[in-house]
């Protein structure tokens, strides 16, 4: 085991054992540790690299640090730059959870129902890995490639993850059978860009990666009237009905297709009418 | 801490009696961490066991090899069925399932062979490198089918069925109304996974340190399976995480046992949480037709039902649970006219058995859907209609036993009607349908409010030989108290205490450790019984020390016993001629044991009529919830309650026991089902299968618990731990109906049922 006190640390120790196990909060490796579906020789531990802790604003984009933990997202300033972020952190699991778990485990964790990853689609957020090779960046719709599948190289780990500050609402809504600390059913995100005169629609439990509505977005951004900040009714149900096309979900234990396209149409319409309640009958 | 207060005596004056709020003398350990749950059980020398279970619902075994398992490092034992040298089986009340499956397995998990090793690790690796060659089978999973289906066990795919019939057979009502509903398995979901010690013993016996709910009926049937005599199996009772009836069957105890005398080693085994939902048994899921007649006033006039139960794929209680079921399948109200057929049968599903409210909780959801039915039906509130034909003192059952006890059914009902309402209006977003989430358009949410009314035994019923022992012995006024009622979360070590101190007025009592080698049986901590049972017995050994010790004082003093009084910690003469301190009269011990007994009851005959149950208990729940109707949310705002007590031994566990029970109800009625698919749970984790949070636990109100001593229980008191989880889910499920018009046959209520209504 090494207990990495620098970046430079982990990425020597990872060079060395290119199988070790990263660990950050636990929240999610130690599940499978303790259920013997993960096996290893070694950790490195990073829950004490200071360079990937916190986070900092560079001109129009912050740098979220990989140990970036859920209660943080929460705290100071970042509910108001990044509204949609905080929201989805408040959503993960129990104060406990939330005070160990991180983004950076969230995002290698790359799963479907993992609740960072919506926002961070919707946002176009920039996904920076490391190595002893080197630094590279990827957008994060490249970085996910599949249910609980990356694009991580052994020997990189997760340094930050870059998106922009937008001025502009933001929302994320999330369906479980509880009223917390749930595994999501559906959730999704939506920031709008007023400057850009455009909304960004991330699908979180509907497909096995976090998608865009790519066309709901399209469409909505030639539907509403930006000076007004306005929506009108029939375009909110278009919007609605386009973002539920864009969900390719399946039937599971925690709900079925059918119930996640309906219910992300919902989602879509509530977030929207959020965003724009003017325009509503 | 001041210094004053170390100053005080060790005996505080004024120890809580009966009907005073005592602390739990577990609870602060529990609540810091310090308390020892079975899973801590530790010895130095100790082995870890594991358990092989089956992948499959049904199969053939044909073969097993644990050849490889034997040669992992680490390894001391690997046992199958052939190493079992007692009975093959055990069981609650028919000994129909394997200790280890030989030659087929009926549910998934079911366990095939055990290990004990080292290392947890080493368990790991031979559980894997044991190689079960299994011809797979077509599992029967639909309890429609079970009955018609090719027999599954040797004895049949029938559990038991009752044909209750009452009253005149022909008899129609003007109104009638109908309707069927479903019920999903729910599972107790205690903390505590099942764990245990075994350490084999010098004299060929063994020692069991485990978390159970009855420790002579588990040490009859290990020993049996061990073919040793029960007094070589010596259970004691270990810290109990939580029971609800799922530790009323055996798990893993004889496993433990076979496993350490084979190594002559101490064994140690914990279930994991995915291992814990296949290796205890769940709440029946139920499918219930019912069919209401009333009068056009609103009296009913027959009830008519089918009741259908998955037993799973052994017996365990289940005849019991049908048994309830059909007894009070139409309720706590007057019905002079019924038909009621309650069925349970086997399939490979996960086995069901005991749990809290057993076989009462699925009915009072169908007979409280039902009069709401009715009472929308007749134009009448629906409070209006029940209390019109709630039971009281001198009415019969439909089992045609009449009520001699207490049944202050209308006062229970009205109290929880009549309390004002505290649930304000949500504000804050946490506080709407879907929380966290922030899904909830406070415009589509929509409020309901329902009331639901329930009733359940006290006690085993039909003619069940029911007795709880225990020893009080006083020395230097110091009180003693060894009694088997296994301590479970209810409460059994604080009211013990309490009992003693009312009865000899003495302030320190001592609990002895629950054990098999030292008592008789208490009985089971379950159908609420034990405050009766067990109390009684308590209650009455003190009595006779306080006989015995008025007499010795008496003899001593020449004087006759009737003129002794025990007050406060003395012996006092009325005269007012002398008293004498209790340590100094118990210098030399008095100790009396007694067995105590309940009024006996009978069978129920063919046409499941009979006077069956000892007594019986009641309570209402008044629910508010709000429902996003689109996505099919629910935030359940406010429950009030009121419970028929007997009398109130201890309010504050009263409380306890009363919040707890609405959370289990709460739980069925909006998210708890263990999802069981081609006989495969899906759900076997705290990830997926949901119990709820403090964001879904509402306040819980209570209206009121109405006190009226009832004959033949100690001090009057009568069980409290089940009612609270009866009308409860009942109670939400309705208020949901309200909010959304909708029928909503299918407990717990789903998202999909609300949101996709008529989609
Ligand atoms: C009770 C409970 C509730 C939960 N609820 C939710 C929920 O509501 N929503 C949700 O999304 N998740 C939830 N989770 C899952 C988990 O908390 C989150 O995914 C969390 O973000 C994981 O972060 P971590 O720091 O704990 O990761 P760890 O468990 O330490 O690591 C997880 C994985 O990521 C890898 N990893 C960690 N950091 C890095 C890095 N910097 N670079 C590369 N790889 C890395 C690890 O090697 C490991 O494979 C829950 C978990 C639990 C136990």
């Amino acid at each position: 085991m090494t207990i990495a006190r620098t970046l430079d640390d982990a990425c020597v120790a990872l060079a060395e054992h290119p199988d070790a196990l990263l660990l950050a909060g636990g929240t999610d490796l130690m599940v499978g540790v303790n259920r013997g579906q993960v096996g290893f020789d070694h950790v490195v531990v990073i829950d004490r690299v200071d360079e990937l802790r916190g986070w900092r604003r560079e001109g129009d984009e912050l740098v979220l640090g990989a140990g970036l933990t859920y209660a943080e997202m929460g705290r100071g300033e970042l509910p108001v730059l990044l509204p949609a972020l905080a929201q989805a952190a408040r959503t993960v699991g129990s104060p406990q959870i939330r005070n160990a778990g991180t983004l950076g485990g969230n995002l290698a964790t790359s799963s479907p129902a993992g609740d960072t990853l919506p926002v961070l689609v919707a946002l176009d957020a920039t996904v920076v890995l490391r190595s002893s090779h080197g630094t590279r960046k990827l957008a994060l719709d490249r970085f996910v490639t599949g249910v609980k599948q990356n694009a991580l190289e052994p020997e990189e780990l997760i340094e930050a993850v870059r998106v922009p500050v937008l001025d502009g609402p933001q929302e994320f809504l999330k369906v479980g059978t509880r009223n917390a600390m749930v595994i999501s059913v559906a959730s999704l995100a939506l920031v709008v860009d007023r400057a850009g005169r455009s909304v960004r629609v991330g699908l979180g439990s509907v497909a096995p990666v976090p998608v865009r509505a790519v066309e709901a977005e399209a469409f909505v951004d030639g539907a509403i009237d930006w000076d007004t900040g306005s929506a009108p009714e029939a375009a909110v149900d278009r919007f609605a009905g386009l973002v539920a096309e864009a969900a390719r979900p399946i039937d599971d234990q925690r709900g079925t297709a059918t119930y996640r396209s309906h219910a992300i149409g919902v989602l879509a319409r509530r977030a929207l009418r959020r965003a724009f309640p003017g325009g509503a009958p | 801490m001041t210094d004053v207060r170390t100053e005080e005596p060790r005996t505080v004056q004024g120890a809580p009696r009966i009907g005073e709020s005592a602390p739990r003398p577990d609870g602060i350990p529990k609540v810091n961490g310090s308390f020892a749950f079975s899973s801590d059980l530790w010895h130095d020398r100790m082995l870890w066991g594991g358990t092989l279970r089956s992948p499959h619902p049904s199969a053939r075994i044909r073969s097993i090899d644990i050849g490889p398992a034997v040669a992992v490092t680490g390894i001391h034992a690997v046992l199958t069925s052939a190493d079992v040298p007692g009975s093959p089986t055990y069981g609650l009340e028919h000994a129909d399932q394997p200790v280890l499956a030989s030659d087929v397995v009926r549910y998934e998990g079911e366990p095939v062979a055990i290990v004990a090793a080292d290392h947890p690790d080493a368990v790991r690796l031979a559980l894997d490198a044991i190689v079960v060659d299994y011809e797979v089978t077509m599992p029967l999973v639909d309890p429609g089918v079970a009955e018609s289906s090719d027999p599954i066990h040797p004895d049949g795919n029938l559990i038991r069925r009752i044909h209750l019939r009452h009253g005149d057979q022909e008899v129609v009502g003007d109104v009638v109304v109908e309707g069927t509903y479903e019920v999903g398995m729910q599972d107790q979901a205690f903390l505590g996974p099942e764990s245990g010690l075994a350490v084999p013993a010098e004299d060929g016996g063994v020692e069991l340190f485990i978390a159970t709910q009855w420790l002579h009926a588990d040490r009859d049937q290990v020993a049996a399976c061990l073919g040793l005599e029960p007094g070589l199996v010596r259970l004691t009772l270990a810290g109990v995480g939580g029971a609800f009836g799922a530790r009323e069957d055996l798990s893993l105890h004889a496993h433990l046992c076979l496993l350490a005398l084979h190594t002559r080693r101490p064994v140690k085994m914990v279930y994991s949480r995915e291992e814990s939902f296949h290796g205890h048994v769940h709440r029946h899921p139920a499918r219930m037709w019912y069919r209401h007649h009333a009068d056009r006033a609103g009296n009913l006039v027959r009830v008519e039902a089918r009741l259908l139960l998955d037993g799973g794929a052994y017996a365990s209680s289940s005849g019991a649970v049908i048994a309830n079921a059909t007894c009070f399948a139409a309720g706590p109200y007057r019905v002079p006219s019924a038909d009621i057929e309650g069925v349970v049968v086997r399939t490979n599903n996960p086995p069901c058995g005991a749990m809290r409210g057993f076989g009462a909780v699925q009915v009072c959801i169908g007979h409280e859907a039902q009069m709401d039915r009715l009472a929308a039906a007749l134009g009448m509130d629906p409070v209006e209609l029940r209390l019109r034909n709630v039971l009281a003192p001198g009415d019969r059952l439909s089992t045609g036993q009449v009520i001699t006890g207490t049944a202050p059914v209308a006062e229970v009902l009205r109290s929880c009607a009549d309390h004002p309402s505290a649930a304000s209006l949500p504000g804050d977003p946490m506080s709407l349908p879907g929380g966290a989430g922030r899904t909830a358009d406070p415009a589509h949410v929509r409020r309901g409010e329902a009331i639901a009314l329930g009733f359940k035994n006290l006690m085993f019923s039909e003619g069940f030989d029911d007795s709880s022992s225990a020893i009080c012995r006083l020395e230097g006024g110091v009180a003693t108290v060894t009694c088997a009622c296994a301590e479970v979360g209810q409460g059994f070590v604080t009211l013990a205490q309490q009992i003693t101190r009312e009865v000899l007025g003495v302030d320190e009592v001592v609990l002895a450790p629950a054990a098999t080698a030292t008592m008789g049986s208490a009985g089971s901590t379950s159908a609420s019984r034990q405050s009766w049972m067990s109390g009684g017995a308590v209650q009455a050994a003190c009595e006779e020390v306080r006989v015995r010790l008025l007499a010795r004082v008496a003899d001593d003093r020449g004087v006759d016993p009737d003129e002794l009084v025990l007050v406060e910690g003395r012996v006092v003469s009325l005269s007012g001629d002398f008293e004498a301190d209790l340590a100094s009269v118990t210098a030399e011990a008095i100790e009396a044991e007694v067995e105590f007994r309940h009024a006996p009851t009978s069978p129920l005959d063919e046409n499941g009529q009979g006077d069956a149950h000892v007594s019986f208990a009641f309570s209402a729940h008044r629910a508010i919830v709000d429902v996003d109707r689109d996505l099919g949310l629910v935030k359940v705002v406010e429950l009030t309650t009121s419970q028929d007590v007997g009398r109130l031994l201890n309010p504050l566990q009263a409380i306890g026991q009363i919040e707890g029970g609405a959370a289990q109800g709460v739980g069925l009625a909006v998210m708890e089902e263990v999802l069981v698919l081609d006989g495969r749970i899906r759900n076997a984790s705290f990830t997926d299968y949901l119990v709820p949070t403090a964001l879904d636990m509402p306040p819980v109100e209570i209206a009121a618990l109405i006190e009226q001593p009832e004959p033949g229980a100690p001090f009057g008191a009568k069980g409290i731990g089940e009612p609270p989880c009866i009308s409860s889910t009942a109670a939400v499920v309705a208020a949901i109906r309200a909010a959304t018009d909708l029928d909503l046959t299918h407990v717990p209520v789903r998202p999909t049922d609300i949101a996709l209504a008529g989609a």
